[in-house]
């Protein structure tokens, strides 16, 4: 199957315009008559659920969580960017793409970047007319701030809470929808299968987690939103119940998964505090603005930080990189964090952190600065940790953090399952191989609000839909296999929990497809990952029974799932030999240690083909061409 | 640090329930209350019990899925957090710590310690919203806030939906849970349009979902994860009354 872009012709900047006049309408009072599954209702799903509903689309919106308002968007904390240009410090739309396209190390397509950077004003005025209070100015104006990788101020945001505003206001249109009886939303249930009818998505099979039913739902089109797989590492900054498993099922059932190994590492996290450690806590970006990084320069340093004198301090991101100092991008700060503790520079109790000091911008500044610019987060650190970081320095480390791979999609975010489409952190489609901060929340809601309601009619209105009924064989079938699986995890009744699989499975994602990565390492990892899933079927212990509300049970498939997933992400970071973005290959690297592209053999997005349990997956390769961003390579120095 | 537990247990909505003890052994101060939860789960599965369900996701305090009632507080000891923000270094070694759901007529048990919250989306079906259709709104900046109404609404806007505030109420009411919700909108010049409307409706679903009235004890305020002040109840009321006028 050859991979369709379906990228619009002409000019970058007429190219969303034509096409939406080009795109098919559907008569407003025929909408009614097609039903759309939206599975996830974070900011991407709820956007596109209530637009859709409102719309006249009949709507069934679908989560495994108790309200569309816990969903894992809710914990964004910096903010989300749109080109207003209301700092007047020279922004543009062009300004966004490019950036985001050179942010993503040329692993994106223009055309889509350049549509997310259009239509991210509009979303700005959405939410405000929703009533999210963003942070005003004293003469009533929306505010900004600026945010790493970028030299404009375009970031608007809500306190540190900018995900929970946004969250709250695309929650409240569903819930006005829901009201309105154009949106059924189904609480508590958890996609586990994609139904294929003919060709084209055609429903769900969904379990209704409190009584273990399994619910099969027809719809003409089948909307995915389900987020990011950063929890194939066990410990990462996702929510705890964040998973893959409605985007693998899907990518069973034939949807392309499109670059699974950009995967991104964010640099300050609070770090491990012990093998209970559930998750991880982010520290947001902002704080390498007055913070300062480093380590002890003797090995193993025992001393309290206060006890080191300046001269035996190595503040290495400001030695190394000069110009940008601790501001480097996330890879960066990351990578040289890990080679500093894989030194054994590595400061606390595992050696796996650095400081990052407040003291000097205390000094300078005043404490009470400090506490205006950053007080919920040492408020944050301070509960987590016991520590107070205006008297100590903060300890950080690297920590999973957001998952740039995911389905397939072309320009209209349909995968390669016509029928399906794919939004928000689920979709591969616009951060290439890194993603810039403030950017996830713009294209959830882009994909949304913007761009999925149109696309989905157009589809809807090019194509026929034959009646389907939820007793095709197709829908029994899913319902079988999904039973078969169930049965097969409660019978093992071994000797291990769902979290120790879990959690030793995430330790080898780590240690071999983290934050650097070797041919010998992904290579043991890819001889190792099967050998764990074995282990797995053969000694996983659950408790109770399919018929419940069983959270063992609900993990276990999760986690079978990342098990699988995680080995494509191995497969995909060895077939690209070149170090880009968030993907460092250690082989490929400048002599400064900066990723080094090569744009000649891997300018592509890799779309891997499911072919059956005993088959190998089939690399597609959609290649990309940079016809306004002229690829070069990045310097911070 | 040992710690004894003393969790409610049930196993559905029809069952009547019972508390159930366990002894927590391996404790570290830096814990969370919620992975000191997981490592007694791993026990109890790895001895063929059925672990202890409770709502979780985010565990920074954001989500609003987790709490319980621990110790007879919301959210356990400690102000201004959720369960999942409480350390075990707030507890003593040899603690008896006495874990309940939330229990409110509105918030049927679920499981253990998960209950069922949705009535609180269902207030907000009836009115927690601006009808902004899709498109069709104005520049953000041609509707001015000026800055102290944008820091009240948000202050206001901070509620995590936990519905601790109802569970610490000796009347069940979700006054407080309301009133964040109808005081950053009547704040707001986004929400003037169906000012009057919206409190109405939503203080009559809230009346139907078999929530209580507010007799002002303030226990809300006292235990609620993110501050947010009674006085917002006080703007409650005076919608109330001007709809009403
Ligand atoms: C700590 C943190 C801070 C961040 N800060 C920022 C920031 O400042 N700016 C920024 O731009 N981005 C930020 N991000 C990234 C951003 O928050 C996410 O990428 C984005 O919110 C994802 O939204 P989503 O709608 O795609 O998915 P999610 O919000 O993850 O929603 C997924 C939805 O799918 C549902 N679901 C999943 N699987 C199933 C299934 N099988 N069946 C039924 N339902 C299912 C879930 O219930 C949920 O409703 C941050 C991320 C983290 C972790
Ligand atoms: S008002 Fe406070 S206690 Fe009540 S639901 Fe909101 S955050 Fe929770
Ligand atoms: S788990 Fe999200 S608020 Fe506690």
């Amino acid at each position: 199957m050859a991979l369709e872009s379906k990228i619009p012709e002409g000019p970058l900047e007429q190219k969303w315009s034509k096409h939406k006049f080009k795109m098919k309408l559907v008569n407003p009072a025929n909408r009614r008559k097609h039903t759309i599954i939206v599975v996830g209702t974070g900011l991407a799903g709820a956007s596109v659920a209530a637009s859709l509903g409102e719309l006249g689309y009949h709507v069934l919106a679908f989560s495994y969580h108790e309200s569309p308002r816990r969903a894992h968007s809710i914990a964004a904390q910096g903010g989300i960017n749109a080109p207003k240009n209301y700092s007047n410090d020279g922004d543009s739309v062009y300004r966004l793409f490019y950036d985001t396209i050179k942010g993503g190390d040329y692993r994106a397509r223009e055309a889509n970047v350049y549509r997310l950077a259009e239509v991210s004003g509009c979303i700005i005025d959405q939410c405000v007319a929703q009533g999210v209070p963003f942070a005003r100015d004293y003469a009533g104006y929306l505010d900004n701030r600026s945010f790493g990788g970028a030299q404009v101020a375009r970031t608007f945001y809500a306190r540190g809470q900018t995900g929970q505003q946004l969250l709250l206001g695309a929650y409240s249109a569903l819930m006005r929808q829901t009201h309105a009886g154009s949106v059924k939303f189904f609480d508590r249930r958890e996609m586990l299968d994609l139904v294929v009818i003919k060709g084209q998505a055609r429903g769900i099979i969904a379990r209704n987690l409190l009584n273990g039913k399994l619910e099969s739902y027809t719809a003409d089109a089948v909307v995915l939103a389900t987020g990011g797989y950063g929890n194939v590492y066990y410990l990462s900054t996702n929510a705890k119940a964040s998973n893959a498993t409605a985007a693998w099922r899907a990518h069973k059932r034939g949807a392309f998964f499109g670059n699974p190994c950009y995967t991104q590492i964010h640099p300050t996290c609070i770090p491990v505090s012990g093998d209970h450690q559930s998750k991880l806590t982010l520290m947001s970006e902002s704080l390498r603005n007055d913070g300062r990084i480093w380590v002890p320069k003797q090995k193993g340093d025992k001393r309290k930080p206060k006890d080191i004198p300046e001269n035996e301090r190595d503040y290495y991101l400001e030695r190394l990189y000069p110009s940008f100092g601790n501001l480097v991008p996330r890879d960066v700060a990351s990578r040289r964090a890990k080679d500093m503790c894989d030194e054994g520079f590595g400061v606390g109790a595992s050696g796996l952190a650095v400081y990052l000091d407040f003291a000097s911008a205390i000094q300078r500044l005043g404490k009470d600065i400090i506490e205006q610019r950053y007080g919920n987060l040492f408020d944050m650190y301070k509960q987590i940790t016991a520590e107070n970081p205006y008297e100590a320095p903060m300890r950080i480390y690297p920590a999973v953090h957001y998952t740039m791979g995911g389905l397939w999609v072309d320009y209209n975010l349909m995968s390669t399952i016509p029928g399906l489409f794919v939004l928000g952190e689920a979709n591969f489609s616009d951060h290439g191989a890194n993603r810039l901060g403030a950017s996830a929340l713009m294209q959830g809601l882009a994909d949304g609000y913007f761009i999925a309601p149109y696309t989905i009619s157009d589809y809807i209105a090019s194509n026929k839909f034959e009646a389907v009924s939820a007793d095709a064989p197709e829908f029994k079938e899913a319902e079988n296999s999904i039973t078969a699986v169930i049965n097969k995890l409660l019978s093992v009744n071994g000797d291990k929990t769902v979290d120790e699989f879990h959690r030793e499975f995430g330790k080898i994602m780590w240690d071999y497809v983290g934050m650097g990565r070797t041919k010998e390492g992904l290579k043991k990892a890819l001889t190792v990952i099967p050998k764990i899933r074995e282990e797995f079927w053969k000694h996983v212990k659950i408790t109770g029974n399919a018929h419940d509300l069983n959270t063992e049970l609900e993990k276990a498939q999760r986690v079978a799932d990342f098990m699988e997933l995680g080995e494509l992400i191995a497969m995909d970071a060895l077939q690209r030999e070149e170090s880009c973005g968030a993907h460092f290959r250690e082989e490929y690297q400048t002599a400064d240690g900066e990723a080094l592209r090569n744009d000649k053999k891997f300018s592509y997005v890799a779309a891997w083909e499911y072919k059956g349990a005993k088959q190998k997956q089939v690399l597609h390769k959609e290649s990309l061409k940079f016809e306004y961003a002229k690829p070069s390579q990045r310097s911070y120095k | 640090m040992k710690v004894t537990l003393k969790v409610w247990r049930q196993k559905d909505k029809n069952d009547e329930g019972r508390f159930v003890d366990y002894a927590a052994d391996e404790v570290s101060p830096d814990m969370s209350f919620l992975e000191m939860l997981d490592v007694v789960n791993v026990g109890l599965v790895k001895k063929g019990e059925i672990p202890i369900a409770f709502d979780h996701d985010c565990r920074e305090g954001i989500c609003g899925s987790c709490g319980m009632m621990i110790n007879g507080r919301a959210h356990g000891p400690g102000r201004g957090i959720a369960t999942c923000q409480l350390h075990m270094r707030s507890f003593q070694d040899g603690d008896e710590i006495v874990v309940e759901p939330w229990r409110a007529q509105a918030f049927p048990v679920i499981k253990d310690l998960m209950v069922d919250r949705t009535a609180l989306d269902r207030i907000m079906q009836a009115g927690g919203y601006t009808s902004a259709k899709t498109g069709g709104v104005p520049d953000g900046n041609a509707i001015l806030v000026p800055k102290p109404a944008a820091d009240e609404a948000f202050d206001a806007a901070a509620c995590i939906g936990c519905g601790a505030c109802v569970a610490i109420c000796p009347n069940s009411s979700a006054m407080l849970f309301v009133a964040a919700k109808v005081s950053q909108l009547s704040i707001l010049p986004q929400g003037q349009a169906e000012r009057e409307a919206r409190v109405e409706n939503m203080i009559a679903q809230m009346d139907e979902e078999l929530f209580g009235g507010c007799s002002n004890t303030y226990a809300c305020e006292a235990e609620c994860p993110k501050g947010i002040s009674v006085r917002h109840i006080g703007r409650l009321n005076h919608e109330l009354l001007r709809a009403k006028l």
